[in-house]
């Protein structure tokens, strides 16, 4: 791995739900700048580690440091103003509202102005939140969605939806993203469109990232570095090349058998 | 996007309240006592339609403890407002104690503590009840009313008791009420039309994705239920000054429900709709009292059946959701350029 430090390290996560161990001994370290990935067959605990990073669940024991400081156990909120920000497996947009409101929510987290300051018509209240607006059109305009500012969120195509929650993220302004099966249900070239904007957006928001992803192409193409979980264990990491001829990584998903007959 | 027009918007608004100050003042000389109190109710249920929809319309949480608040809104402020003379009268079965025997108020400053009052209650219970959700704290809320009206009924020395206050000072005229509807608007307006506001609806919408994008979900529940029983502890504190005379059953959950029925036929998630909900429905429950009168149809006699315009309502309300669920507005709010839209055939939708 490079030599930047850190931007994200989790330490001997362990989580039980009553006598099931659904993550053990969760040990990763994300490097500054890097796209990284997280795979593993159905129900092995991708999505138990990403609510255990983002404060959804508490870990058993173990830690989890963002950039050296311990952030475990903190609520959600906390955790995103820390700089942890996150999309969903299954789309979790605003529906009623339009597409700048969704955006406009997410950087409430960087506000300063409180709740009664609109209605006293407060003057840098007013001005803060014309600057939030327009710094939500900017970014919606930087990731295509531009158009679509005043529509409301459900009628979006799908794939504009999964678009919007990334952007929704970013509007919290993160060091670390993390992005929940950003290709599920989209079709090959929906998919090499979402590679390039995920590089893209690596770039211009000086971010690091973290995926779940179950579409190989995608996880094989973006990522350069990968963690293997099988039953909540980690049992492969590498670069891509390695993961693809890993014995074991190819028993995790397809079976014993397989191996043997490979 | 709506910055070209927004001074027109302004002189439009402008001229609308405008427009409705002098319509009022030809009410005030022109129209009798039963019509003017009728105007009054209107904006007094306003005021109580906006706060509840800015609690389950906008926020999302189901809240049954409209009462409650206005309960306390109420008593708080007679009691600024009541001459101690008229105290000493009333209070038979127990003298009213010390500090509220003597202490007086204007009536602005006593609506406002009536309010104060309230959301200090509010924020009191929202801290236990907004743990949990949905139709839980619907019962807890209902329950808190509840507790209200029974601890008001046996709080002798202070409320005094199931008598009730009589003779409470007739501050709220029409200008009272509209000016205190006229505020509660602006400030909800101001408020849902913030970012503050897409917050509230981003609580509703999702609440784990809120609280992904960083809003603490739980303070901005409680901010909004405090807001809201601000604003009904303002609209009690006007009804207690309207009709003059408040006791403990007055209080009731009959009372929620009403406000409950504007605000679902108006449209949850609406301040128009609240508007426009409190006009119609507190004109249809006056002009329903013929139903309650005997009615002669031919040769037919009907006796008249008191508590039949409540059937009626039931009625309207189970049709409501069967058939509207969404209300009379819906989502949607007024603009002058929807309303200019639909006049100019040639202008676009939206």
């Amino acid at each position: 791995m490079s030599a930047n430090p850190p931007v994200l390290e989790t330490r001997e996560v362990t989580i039980r739900f009553g006598g099931l161990t659904a993550v053990s001994n969760f040990n990763i370290s994300v490097p500054k700048g890097s796209i990284v990935g997280l795979i593993g067959p159905n129900g092995a605990g991708k999505t138990t580690c990403f609510n255990i990073i983002t404060g959804f669940y508490k870990p058993t024991q173990g830690d989890v440091f963002l950039e050296g400081k311990r952030i475990t156990g903190l609520p959600p909120h906390k955790v995103c103003e820390e700089g942890i920000a996150r999309t969903f497996q299954n789309i979790r947009l605003f529906y009623n509202e339009t597409v700048l409101q969704n955006v406009m929510i997410g950087g409430f987290v960087r506000q300063k102005s409180h709740w009664w300051m609109p209605p006293l018509l407060i003057p840098s209240c007013t001005r803060e939140e014309r600057e939030l607006r327009d710094r939500a059109m900017a970014l919606l305009d930087s990731v295509g969605l531009g158009k679509l500012a005043g529509e409301i969120s459900s009628s979006l195509p799908y794939g504009a939806q999964r678009r919007l929650e990334i952007a929704r993220a970013l509007a919290t302004k993160p060091k670390f993203l993390l992005l929940d099966e950003p290709a599920a249900g989209m079709n090959p070239q929906e998919s090499q469109e979402l590679m390039d904007f995920i590089k893209r957006i690596r770039t211009d928001f000086d971010l690091t990232i973290l995926l779940i992803e179950h579409d190989m192409k995608v996880v094989m193409g973006v990522c350069e570095h990968i963690w293997v979980l099988d039953y909540g264990i980690l049992i492969a990491e590498g670069n891509p090349e390695q993961i693809r001829t890993n014995p074991k990584v190819i028993e995790a998903y397809l079976g014993e058998e397989a191996t043997q007959n490979a | 996007m709506k910055t070209p027009n927004k001074s027109r918007d302004l002189t439009l608004t402008t001229a609308a309240v405008g427009l409705l100050l002098v319509f009022l003042w030809w009410a005030n000389g022109h129209l009798d006592n039963y019509k003017i109190q009728v105007l009054n109710l209107i904006a007094i249920n306003s005021i109580l339609a906006l706060s509840l929809n800015l609690i389950y319309g906008f926020t999302g949480m189901f809240s049954l403890g409209h009462a409650g608040f206005m309960a306390i809104g109420a008593y708080v402020s007679s009691l600024l407002i009541l001459p101690p003379v008229q105290k000493e009268m009333i209070y038979i079965l127990q003298p009213l104690i010390w500090p509220f025997s003597v202490l007086q108020a204007p009536f602005f400053i006593a609506v406002l503590a009536g309010g104060f009052a309230a959301a200090l209650l509010g924020l009191i219970i929202a801290i236990p009840v907004l743990r949990l959700g949905g139709d839980y704290l619907g019962i807890a809320t209902l329950g808190f009313a509840e507790i209200i009206r029974v601890v008001f009924t046996n709080l002798t020395p202070i409320t005094n008791g199931a008598l009730g206050l009589k003779g409470i000072p007739n501050y709220a005229n029409i200008w009272w009420n509209y000016g205190w509807c006229l505020l509660t608007l602006f400030f909800l307006i101001r408020l849902i039309n913030s970012n503050f506001g897409n917050v509230l609806k981003a609580i509703r919408d999702d609440e784990v994705a809120a609280r992904a994008m960083g809003i603490n979900t739980f303070k901005y529940r409680v901010v909004s239920f405090s807001i809201g029983a601000f604003f009904a502890g303002i609209g009690g504190a006007l009804m207690a000054s309207l009709i003059t005379t408040i006791d403990p059953k007055m209080f009731s959950f009959l009372l929620t429900f009403n406000v409950l029925m504007i605000v679902v036929a108006g449209g949850l998630g609406s301040l128009t709709g609240s508007i426009i909900g409190s006009a119609v429905i507190t004109v249809l429950l006056e002009w329903l009292r013929f139903v309650e009168n005997p009615i002669d149809i031919g040769s037919f006699h009907l006796d008249g059946i008191p508590g039949m315009r409540m059937v009626i309502f039931s009625l309207l309300l189970i049709l409501i959701i069967l058939f509207r669920r969404e209300g009379i507005m819906g989502m949607r709010e007024f603009s002058w350029d929807s309303l200019i839209n639909r006049f100019s055939r040639g202008g676009e939708a939206r």
